[in-house]
C-alpha cells in the first residue's frame, strides 16, 4: 500500500516535470505585469483554457542563449526591449514569427512590426520625483545631478542603456546629437565623467517595482523610473510625479525563445494579447502606449493624456537608437558594469 | 550570583556582561519579532505606524496563484530532497563509520563539502551540466540539487550519533538470536533515530530556505516560496512578504522544537544528565 | 573489529586457516560496509563534483572559435602572419561565418573576437549579416567590401590566437592580468581591472564581519556557559531561532527596520540623534548589520561548545592563589577559549566568503562580493569562461581554510553547530 502511494506521487511528479500545457510568459514584473495579468493572462485562460505562468526577469539574455544552446526551453514567451530582441534575432535566439497566426501587419504601428517579436507598447524612461519630500520640482536631468539644490539619494537603472543618455542631457547635450556624442570614445568617457560627479549619491536600481518603493519611502528623492510604475505608486496614494522633459521612450516586443516546448499556445497569447481590446484594458491599468492601431481609436482621452505617445509628453523626449544599442551595446554595459562596481 | 560584597569593578563586569548579552539577544530576536505585526497590517506599506488590522495579506497569500504554487512547489521539492538525503546519508554514514580502507577521509570529506563550497559555485556548476540533460527546469533536477545539498547534515548527525552507539549492543542481540534485519530495527534504528531525524530536519531547513540554487535552476513553473519571496523583496515588497515571513516563522519555531525535544530524549536514552 | 572476530575461539594449532579465515570475513564485513556508501557516492559524483569539475574546465576551455571556424583555422596554422592570409583562408572564413548566421554559433565567435580586441564583435555581426557573398566574387574582395577591417593582418594574427583550444584569459582576467599581443602578461586597463579590488573586498568585508561576531559572541557563550542550565537553556533558544528562521525573512526584516523611514531612524530621530534619516539600507552598513544577524549563532555554537568544556575549578584556583579576577579571566580562562575562537571565526569566515544574496538585496554595487560576480557572468553576461575563472578562485581560498579548519581544529562545521 504504501509503495504504491509512493509509485503514484513519483510518478505524478515525473508527470509534472513534462506534462507542458500551460505557457510560461516572462516580463519585467511589478506593476506592469499585475497589468499585464488583469488585461492579458487572465482574460487569454478563461477564453482558451490554457493557463499562464507569470515569471519576471530584467532584460538580461543570458538565461534566454544559455536556454537556446543546452536546447531546454522553458520560457514560452518573453517581454523584450528592442536592441536586445535586434541582437537575439540575429543570434537565432528567438523563433521568427509567423504573422498568420497573429495577426494583419497593417493594423499595428510599423515599428511593432518586426521579424522575431511585435510591440506590444511604447514606454518611456522618465525622471520621477517624491513631491512630498522636494519644495521644489526638478524640470530635467541638470537638476537630476543638482545635488546641492537637491540633496538627497538618485535612483539610476543598473546598467549603461539610458543611463549614459541621461548623462549627456545633463552635461548639455541636446536630444538629437546625443547617439552622434555617444558613438566617440570622447563621448562615452564625457558621460563617465558626467557620472562620476554623483556617483556616491546613486542608488542602482533592478527591477522598475523599486524605484516607486524607494521613492515612496523617502530613501530617493528622485529617481530614474518606467513611467507606467508611477501610475501604479500614484493611485496608491503616493504624490509622485514625472517629468516627461528629456525622457526616452522605446517599444517592447513580445518574442518566444527558439524551441519553446509550446510554440502553438505561445503563438495563441501572442495572438491574444496584441487584440485591441486587451491593449487598451492594459493602458489604462498601466500608461503604456498600445501598439494596435484599433487601441490606440478607442482609448479614453484622459488615459491617452498620461501615455508617453500623448503630445504633450513628448516634448523634450526622444526614442531610444535601437542601432546603437545593437552595435556598442555589450561593449558599454561592461565598461558599465566595472565602473560602477568600483 | 553576584556576591553581597562584591567590588564596585565586579559589580561593574556582572552587569556590563549582562547588558552587552542582553542587546546582542535583543539584536538576535527583535527583527525577527519585528515583521510579524506588519503581516497584520491594512494599508500595502511594510512600514511603520500601522494603520489598521486586516487579514488581507494572509488572504493574498493563500489566493493568489503565485504563492500558492510557490507553497505547493516548496512542498513537492523539500521532502523529496530530503527523504533522498536521509536514506542515502544515513546508509553512507553507517557505511563510513563501519568501514576500513584507503581514502575514507577524503571520501568523507568529499561527501560533507556541498556545505563548505559557496553555493553560488554549486548552483553555477549545476546549472550549466544540468542544462544539456534536460533538468533545469524540471522538479526532477530541484530535488536533486536541494538532496545534494542536505546530504552533508544527515552524514554528520548520524556519524555523530553513531560514534557514541555501542555496537556491542548490535553484537549481543545477534548473540541472542536476533537475525541482522531484527537487529537492525530493534537495536541499531532506534539508537540512531534521532540522528537521521535531526539530520533530515537540517536537510529540510537547509532546502526549504534555499534560493540560490532554485534561482539558477528552476523556471518560474518550479518557483519555491524563498524563491517567490526572493522576487518579492525586490520586485514588489508588500505586507504579503510578512504574511509568509510570519508563517515562516512559526515554522522555523516548530522545527526547533522538534530538534530540541529529539535532543534531550537523545540524552535520556543515553543516560548522559542534561547539561 | 567484527562480529566475527568475537564469536571464533583462535586456538593455535587452526591458526593459519583461522586467520584467513578471519581476514576473508573482515573483508566480507568491509565490502558490505563499503556497498552502503556507493550509492551516495555515485550521486555526488554525478549531480556536484562532476558539474563542479566541468565549471572549473571552462575557465580554461576555448571552444567559441576553435569549434566554429576549424577550417579557417587550420589554413591560418600555414599562414606566416607576413601580409594577408592567402584566398583559401577568405573563401572559408566567408563560409564559415555564413554557416554560423543566424545561429547563437555567430554571437560566441563575435564575442569572444571582441574580449580580444574591442569592436571586432561589430565586424564578425556585420560581415555575417552581408553573408554569403555574390556568386562568383572572390572572397578576399568580398570581406574586404563588407569591412575594410578584413584588410588588417592585426585581425587574423586575433582570430589565430583566440582559436586556441585552451586559454589562460580568464583565469588571468580574473586576477586583473590579461596577455598583450606580444604575447607576455599585462596588468589589465585601470577602467577594466576590477576582480583584485573585488576579492580584496570580499576578504575585508568577511574579516569585519567576523571580528563582529566574535566581539559579539564572545561574551554571549561566556555568559551562557557560566549561567545555570535553565536560563542558559533560554538564551540557546533565543540563538537558536534566528538561525533557524529563512534568509529570507530576516532579510525583509531588516529591510523593515533599517529602511529611510524604518524603525532605526525613527527611533534616531525621536532621540533626537539626527535631524535628517540616516541611510542604512543599499550601502555597506546595511550589509554588515544583516550579515552579522545571519552569522552570529555560527560563531556562539562552537564558542559555546568549547566554553562548556572548561571547568571552572581553573579560576577558582587562580582566585584562590591570590590571582584578581580579571588578571585570571584573562591569563587562564581566555587562552582555554582559544580553539572556540578559531573554529568560530574560521567558519564564520567561510561562510562569509561565499556570501551572494543578503550583499544583492541590501547592498549596493560597491558591496557585492565575489559570488555577486560569479553570478553576474552566469546570469546577465554570458561568460561562462569568467565565471568559472572566479568560480576557481573563490573554491581554491574556500578549500584552503576548510583544509585548515578541519586539520587543526578536527570534526566538522556541523558538529561544532550542534
Amino acid at each position: 500500500m504504501k509503495t504504491r502511494l509512493l509509485v503514484t506521487l513519483i510518478a505524478a511528479i515525473a508527470g509534472m516535470s513534462f506534462a507542458h500545457a500551460d505557457v510560461t510568459v516572462i516580463s519585467f514584473g511589478g506593476a506592469a505585469q499585475a497589468g499585464q495579468k488583469k488585461a492579458y493572462y487572465d482574460p487569454f485562460s478563461a477564453e482558451s483554457g490554457i493557463k499562464v505562468i507569470p515569471g519576471e526577469y530584467n532584460g538580461e539574455m543570458a538565461r534566454i542563449t544559455a536556454m537556446v544552446q543546452a536546447g531546454n526551453v522553458t520560457w514560452d514567451v518573453v517581454e523584450v526591449e528592442s536592441p536586445e530582441l535586434v541582437r537575439g534575432c540575429e543570434e537565432g535566439l528567438f523563433e521568427k514569427l509567423d504573422y498568420s497566426k497573429i495577426g494583419n501587419k497593417a493594423d499595428f504601428v510599423p515599428e511593432a512590426v518586426t521579424d522575431c517579436g511585435i510591440g506590444t507598447f511604447v514606454w518611456s524612461t522618465a525622471l520621477a520625483y517624491n513631491a512630498d519630500t522636494l519644495k521644489e520640482a526638478p524640470t530635467s536631468w541638470a537638476d537630476f545631478w543638482n545635488v546641492e539644490k537637491f540633496p538627497g539619494k538618485r535612483g539610476l537603472r543598473k546598467g549603461a542603456k539610458y543611463t549614459l543618455e541621461f548623462a549627456l542631457l545633463a552635461d548639455g547635450v541636446a536630444p538629437k546629437d546625443i547617439y552622434k556624442v555617444l558613438e566617440t570614445p570622447e563621448g562615452v568617457a564625457r558621460a563617465f565623467a558626467k557620472l562620476d560627479q554623483i556617483k556616491p549619491h546613486i542608488v542602482w536600481w533592478e527591477a522598475g517595482a523599486q524605484p516607486p518603493q524607494l521613492l515612496a519611502s523617502g530613501d530617493l528623492v528622485m529617481s530614474s523610473v518606467y513611467n507606467g510604475r508611477i501610475a501604479a505608486a500614484r493611485k496608491e496614494g503616493r504624490n509622485l510625479e514625472i517629468v516627461w522633459n528629456g525622457s526616452i521612450y522605446d517599444f517592447d516586443y513580445w518574442a518566444i525563445p527558439k524551441g519553446s516546448p509550446n510554440l502553438a499556445d505561445a503563438y495563441k497569447y501572442i495572438e491574444f494579447a496584441s487584440r485591441p481590446a486587451p491593449q487598451a484594458q492594459f493602458s489604462a491599468e498601466v500608461p503604456y502606449g498600445p501598439t494596435n492601431n484599433a487601441a490606440v481609436g478607442t482609448m479614453d482621452p484622459a488615459v491617452a493624456a498620461t501615455l508617453p505617445t500623448s503630445p504633450a509628453n513628448l516634448v523634450g523626449a526622444f526614442a531610444t537608437d535601437t542601432e546603437f544599442w545593437v552595435e556598442y551595446g555589450e561593449d558599454l554595459e561592461q565598461r558599465f558594469n566595472a565602473w560602477a562596481s568600483r | 550570583m553576584l556576591q553581597p560584597y562584591a567590588s564596585p569593578a565586579e559589580r561593574l563586569w556582572y552587569y556590563g556582561l549582562r547588558g552587552l548579552v542582553g542587546l546582542t539577544l535583543l539584536f538576535l530576536v527583535l527583527p525577527i519579532l519585528v515583521i510579524i505585526p506588519l503581516s497584520f497590517n491594512a494599508d500595502s506599506f511594510l512600514m511603520y505606524p500601522m494603520t489598521g488590522w486586516s487579514l488581507r495579506w494572509y488572504e493574498e497569500v493563500i489566493t493568489s496563484p503565485s504563492w500558492q504554487r510557490a507553497i505547493t512547489n516548496s512542498m513537492i521539492v523539500s521532502p523529496f530532497a530530503t527523504l533522498l538525503a536521509m536514506i542515502l546519508g544515513t546508509l553512507a554514514a553507517i557505511g563510513l563509520v563501519r568501514a576500513n580502507f584507503r581514502g575514507k577521509a577524503l571520501l568523507t570529506a568529499i561527501l560533507i563539502s556541498p556545505m563548505v563550497v559557496p553555493v553560488v559555485i554549486v548552483a553555477v556548476a549545476m546549472y550549466i551540466s544540468f542544462a544539456p540533460l534536460g533538468l533545469t527546469g524540471s522538479y526532477t533536477g530541484l530535488i536533486l540539487a536541494h538532496a545534494v545539498l542536505g546530504v552533508p547534515f544527515v552524514i554528520t548527525t548520524v556519524t555523530a550519533t553513531l560514534q557514541g552507539f555501542d555496537f556491542n549492543l548490535v553484537r549481543a542481540a545477534s548473540s541472542l538470536g536476533a537475525n541482522p534485519v531484527t537487529t537492525f530495527f530493534k537495536v541499531t534504528l532506534p539508537q540512531v533515530a534521532p540522528g537521521v531525524i535531526s539530520g533530515g530536519l537540517f536537510a529540510f531547513a537547509t532546502s526549504f530556505d534555499e534560493v540560490v540554487v532554485t534561482l539558477f535552476l528552476a523556471s518560474p513553473e518550479q518557483a519555491t516560496l524563498p524563491r517567490q519571496m526572493f522576487s518579492g523583496i525586490r520586485e514588489n515588497i508588500s505586507p504579503a512578504i510578512a504574511a509568509v515571513a510570519t508563517i515562516l516563522i512559526l515554522l522555523s519555531t516548530l522545527m526547533l522544537m522538534t530538534l530540541e525535544t529529539l535532543r534531550r530524549r537523545n540524552e535520556r536514552l543515553r543516560g548522559v544528565k542534561p547539561a | 573489529m567484527t562480529a566475527a572476530s568475537d564469536t571464533l575461539d583462535p586456538s593455535p594449532a587452526r591458526a593459519v586457516p583461522l586467520k584467513r579465515q578471519l581476514r576473508r570475513a573482515e573483508r566480507r564485513k568491509n565490502l558490505l560496509f563499503m556497498a552502503l556508501i556507493l550509492p551516495l557516492a555515485v550521486f555526488v559524483l554525478a549531480s556536484f563534483v562532476l558539474p563542479i569539475g566541468s565549471l572549473l574546465q571552462r575557465s580554461i576551455a576555448n571552444p567559441e572559435v576553435h569549434d566554429n571556424l576549424p577550417e579557417t583555422l587550420e589554413l591560418l596554422d600555414d599562414w606566416s602572419g607576413e601580409g594577408l592570409p592567402d584566398e583559401a583562408a577568405f573563401v572559408a572564413l566567408a563560409r564559415e561565418l555564413g554557416a554560423a548566421r543566424g545561429t547563437p554559433a555567430i554571437a560566441d565567435i563575435a564575442k569572444r573576437l571582441n574580449r580580444e580586441q574591442p569592436g571586432l564583435r561589430s565586424l564578425v555581426m556585420r560581415s555575417a549579416r552581408a553573408l554569403p557573398l555574390a556568386e562568383g566574387t572572390p572572397a578576399q574582395d568580398g570581406l574586404i567590401g563588407i569591412d575594410e577591417r578584413w584588410r588588417d593582418p592585426v585581425i587574423w594574427e586575433t582570430i589565430k590566437r583566440a582559436g586556441s583550444p585552451t586559454t589562460g584569459f580568464y583565469l588571468l582576467g580574473a586576477i586583473d592580468r590579461t596577455i598583450a599581443d606580444g604575447g607576455e602578461i599585462v596588468k589589465l586597463p585601470k577602467e577594466e581591472a576590477i576582480y583584485l579590488d573585488v576579492l580584496v573586498r570580499t576578504f575585508e568585508m568577511s574579516v569585519i564581519v567576523t571580528v563582529a561576531c566574535l566581539l559579539l559572541g564572545f561574551p554571549l557563550a561566556y555568559l551562557m556557559a557560566t549561567l545555570p542550565v535553565r536560563h542558559a537553556n533560554t538564551l540557546m533558544i533565543l540563538v537558536l531561532l534566528p538561525f533557524w528562521t529563512s534568509v529570507l525573512v530576516r532579510v525583509a526584516a531588516w529591510i523593515v527596520i533599517l529602511q529611510n523611514e524604518g524603525l532605526v531612524n525613527k527611533l534616531l530621530m525621536w532621540l533626537g540623534a539626527t535631524d535628517a534619516p540616516i541611510r542604512l539600507l543599499f550601502n555597506r552598513t546595511g550589509v554588515y548589520i544583516a550579515m552579522v544577524h545571519i552569522l552570529l549563532p555560527f560563531m556562539v555554537l562552537p564558542l559555546y561548545s568549547v566554553m562548556k568544556g572548561i571547568s571552572p575549578v581553573y579560576m577558582r584556583a587562580a582566585v584562590s592563589l591570590g590571582c584578581p579576577p580579571f588578571s585570571s579571566f584573562w591569563k587562564i580562562y581566555f587562552p582555554l577559549t582559544m580553539p572556540g575562537i578559531a573554529a568560530g571565526s574560521l567558519l564564520v569566515f567561510i561562510v562569509c566568503m561565499g556570501f551572494y544574496i543578503t550583499p544583492a538585496l541590501l547592498g549596493g554595487p560597491g558591496d557585492q562580493m565575489i559570488s555577486y560576480f560569479i553570478a553576474f557572468y552566469t546570469n546577465q553576461a554570458v561568460n561562462w569562461g569568467m565565471a568559472a575563472a572566479l568560480s576557481a578562485v573563490l573554491l581554491a581560498a574556500t578549500l584552503v581554510l576548510y583544509a585548515l579548519y578541519t586539520r587543526y581544529l578536527g570534526g566538522n562545521a556541523v558538529n561544532k553547530i550542534r
